[in-house]
């Protein structure tokens, strides 16, 4: 996806978040019991969301990856792994600083929704390293699609066990219908979609980042092997190596 | 500065912050894709040149070199 189609989903991405923010700022009442710092949720809720989202799509990517061999899904999941560590790094650093405004303490070391959170997004923090220590591109690729596939099979995993867990100091959102009435459910609905919106986007810019660089290489590899034949190869990277054709 | 501490809600300043955050982040991300946009630019402006050079014989390391007479 390129040009315009690029430009049409930049663009709904920033009007649905707009929108869902706007919603959340002036429409959404205040809550009963935290009151106007509750509207950290708009943020934090559908950032979280989506990074563990993210993580699994990255598993899948993996999969497709080991199945077919094709380095195209083996960048897919590496992008897809690095949006959702960005998104994660937010939801660690908003949440601490609505735990700080609500209880009082920027974390909480007993509470199993936050540190389940904090454990994957230190496990994924270790798939780039991982790949940085491979220095055989096949190898590389294909050692990092197992962990993408290890790592998003816990992460569900890792949310039911969560839900399953006794503490309930971190709020849920969706145990039942009365948890977020009208308006707020609107306005949490439209900021998890502007999520999701801008987590394709920035994923659709990098993807085309990634190709165009990587034609770019495979341009100049072409052209300085016809005037000197030891021109030097591609340096290492954790970044996958895209097959131009 | 008054009217505006009379107007915002108890704990404002935590919310801000959180949404700070939050755009400090995509702005760092944008920085950074505007950083590799920039290297990709020079890079294309170097496969122009590299293109526009006139053809040369590729270098070949075997090939005998003239002898330097004295």
């Amino acid at each position: 996806m390129h040009g315009s189609r690029l430009r049409t989903l930049s663009a709904l991405t920033a009007v649905t978040l707009t929108a869902g923010y706007a919603l959340a700022a002036f429409v959404a009442p205040m809550d009963a019991d935290q009151g106007f710092m509750q509207k950290i949720f708009y943020l934090h809720v559908p950032m979280a969301i989506v990074a563990l989202c993210g993580f699994v799509f990255g598993g899948i990517c993996a999969v497709a990856h080991l199945r077919t061999g094709d380095s195209r899904w083996d960048l897919r999941a590496y992008v897809a792994i690095h949006q959702s560590l960005i998104l994660g790094a937010g939801v660690l650093l908003t949440g601490s600083i609505w735990a700080r405004a609500s209880w009082g303490h920027w974390w909480v070391w007993d509470e199993p929704t936050l540190v389940s959170f904090l454990i994957i997004f230190l496990l994924y923090a270790t798939y780039t390293p991982l790949r940085f220590s491979i220095e055989d591109r096949e190898k590389q690729a294909r050692y990092a699609s197992v962990f993408a596939i290890t790592a998003g099979a816990f992460v569900p995993l890792n949310f039911m066990a969560v839900r399953a867990a006794t503490s309930l100091v971190h709020p849920r959102t969706f145990d039942s219908a009365d948890n977020l009435p009208g308006a707020m459910r609107s306005a949490f609905l439209v900021c998890l979609l502007g999520m999701a919106l801008l987590y394709v986007t920035l994923w659709k810019y990098e993807m085309a980042s990634k190709h165009t660089t990587a034609q770019l290489r495979a341009l100049k590899r072409k052209l300085t092997a016809d005037t000197d034949p030891h021109a030097p190869r591609s340096r290492r990277s954790a970044a996958p190596e895209l097959q131009v054709r | 500065m008054i009217a505006a501490s009379n107007v915002l809600p108890d704990n404002a300043g935590y919310v801000a912050a959180a949404y700070l955050v939050f755009l400090a982040l995509i702005l760092i991300y944008v920085g950074i894709m505007a950083h590799r946009l920039t290297r990709l630019e020079r890079d294309v402006v170097e496969l122009n040149e590299l293109a526009d050079r006139p053809d040369e014989p590729a270098a070949d390391p075997d090939a005998p070199r003239e002898e330097i007479r004295a």
